[in-house]
């Protein structure tokens, strides 16, 4: 059980959650939340957004009837984790570029955060769809960052002297994403989101097909090659 | 002497809590956070004689007070899962459930012969699954067929062999009657209902299945309707489950007649709650002074 240090509004529908949580963890890992009782059966898979002294930050948008709840909660709420799940990123590499959409910058600023201690070089493109957040918290650890509202952000994307591409966002944007830079022979990740039950590895309600047969998003995943995932 | 203990069949269960099948896999997950070895039993993730990949698509549904499935039987195959399985055992001590289901009689005899070269318990015949096309379910929705597989399965299995039914049908007393009269040692009810979701926005069913498997709290009350109505018409025993959230909900299934039960959909919500079921069990039993085989079947 955590304690909900600060939950606020960052813009339309996204909010800022921040929990005491002293865990050791990686960017593109998740905990499966949960504020409520047994009447609503599965607990939320969120993406780890930050993590400092003693807390750690999710970023989410309201979607449904979880993340509605998770949007009333007040200061010094209880709310449920557990984690951190998932495999993450690996954030070692030189020259990179991480490509947001929508919500899913949420993983990306720790991922910023990280290989910039690594010392890479980072190019971030940061598509929304109404309004801008938490383009400058990244922007604090790139070297540069192109943001779009509305529209594709593959239309924008134009650096492509790069060893690592991360990506994190809707399917079919993480898709186009991949076919810029499937043939430069760069190493390209992708962050899958699935509706999960368990959130361990046990009903397999997440799986999702790969060139190698179905893997479990919850724990082989969330992190795949994107050409494991696209791969026909 | 335990207050918690119940015997099922010839086995001895250290209480009635067992974990269901498929929402367990083979147990490697939940012993991740706690002792599995404190359950009554575990009903390991259901196979087939050939792998299957599973259903493509969404896969589960959130609903009120419950959920939706629509895995579609994915696993390796039996004999995969027996070059693996003397590795699972060899940590679990505690009652050992296969859960074997199939697309037609050939595939139920020949899983349930390999499956007699590996120690286990108990095998669990699926009869009742709501999401493979000619799956299991079209064996357990009709008396002669649910007598037929039951049979087939029977005299080729040296294991004692627990039928687990459909919901989906009219009379399920005279199913598993005719699971008895076949030679059944035990029975295990209910599977998931079948059920159907919607997605307005796209106007189209949210499974590519179409239909799908209802579990959770909101079956219960068929569940215990269906357990007490087959409690009636048989004299084997009876694993109940459909809905088992709480020390109140196992009652409720061994007073209407299940000798123990399966949970899970519970797993879901809290992947330690059936850890909590049983040390709640133990303060009830101790509370109230009570024998938990003393209510099996009592209404």
């Amino acid at each position: 059980m955590a304690i909900v240090i600060q939950n606020t509004p960052i813009a339309k529908n996204i909010y800022r959650l921040r929990v005491d949580c002293n865990d050791n963890l990686k960017a593109g890992q998740f905990y499966m939340l949960r504020a409520w009782g047994d009447n609503l059966t599965f607990s939320r898979p969120i993406s780890i957004c930050d993590k400092k002294d003693g807390e750690a930050v999710f970023v989410y948008e309201v979607k449904g009837r979880g993340t509605k709840i998770f949007s009333s909660l007040k200061t010094g709420d209880k709310i449920e984790l557990m984690g951190p799940r998932g495999n993450g990123f690996d954030a070692n590499a030189k020259r990179s570029v991480i490509i947001s959409g929508g919500v899913g910058i949420a993983p990306l600023l720790l991922l910023a955060k990280q290989l910039k201690l690594n010392g890479a070089h980072i190019t971030a493109f940061l598509g929304y769809r109404e309004e801008e957040y938490l383009k400058e918290e990244i922007s604090g650890y790139c070297d540069r960052v192109i943001s779009h509202t509305g529209g594709f952000i593959t239309d924008v994307i134009d650096e492509f002297n790069v060893d690592s591409v991360f990506i994190c966002g809707p399917e079919m944007m993480m898709k186009k994403a991949y076919e810029l830079y499937k043939n430069i022979g760069c190493e390209i990740f992708i962050s899958v989101e699935r509706r999960m039950a368990c959130g361990i590895g046990a009903c397999l309600g997440c799986n999702i097909a790969t060139k190698s047969g179905n893997k479990k998003v919850c724990s082989d995943g969330p992190v795949f090659k994107a050409k494991d995932i696209f791969y026909e | 002497m335990n207050k918690l203990s119940i015997d099922f069949l010839d086995l001895k269960l250290k209480n009635p809590i067992i974990a269901a099948s498929g929402t367990f896999a083979f147990g490697e997950e939940h012993a991740e956070f706690y002792d599995i070895n404190c359950l009554g039993g575990i009903s390991f993730k259901g196979l087939t004689l050939n792998k299957k990949d599973g259903n493509s698509g969404i896969r589960i549904w959130e609903c009120e007070a419950g959920m939706l499935n629509s895995i579609g039987l994915e696993n390796p195959g039996i004999s995969s899962f027996i070059k693996k399985y003397k590795e699972y055992a060899k940590n679990i001590q505690t009652i050992k459930i296969i859960n074997m289901g199939g697309s037609n009689l050939d595939e139920y005899t020949k899983g349930a012969i390999m499956l007699n070269k590996i120690d286990l318990d108990i095998l669990e015949l699926n009869i009742s699954c709501p999401n493979v096309k000619s799956g299991g379910m079209a064996f357990g929705v009709c008396e002669d067929s649910a007598y037929e597989v039951t049979k087939a399965v029977k005299q080729k299995s040296r294991h004692k062999v627990m039928v687990k039914l459909s919901p989906n049908v009219t009379d399920i007393a005279a199913i598993a009657k005719a699971c008895e009269e076949a030679g059944a040692d035990a029975l295990s009810l209910i599977n998931t209902v079948q059920a159907m979701a919607v997605d307005i926005k796209n106007k189209k069913a949210v499974f590519d299945n179409v239909y799908a498997g209802l579990s959770g709290a909101c079956i219960k009350p068929i569940a215990l309707r269906m357990v007490h109505q087959v409690s009636k018409a048989v004299k084997i025993p009876i694993m109940g489950m459909g809905g088992v959230y709480t020390v109140q909900d196992v009652l409720e299934f061994m007073m209407a007649g299940a000798s123990c039960v399966q949970v899970g959909t519970a797993n879901f919500i809290d992947p330690v709650r059936l850890k909590s079921i049983i040390n709640e069990l133990e303060q009830y039993c101790k509370d109230e002074d009570l024998y938990l085989k003393d209510i099996i079947n009592i209404i």
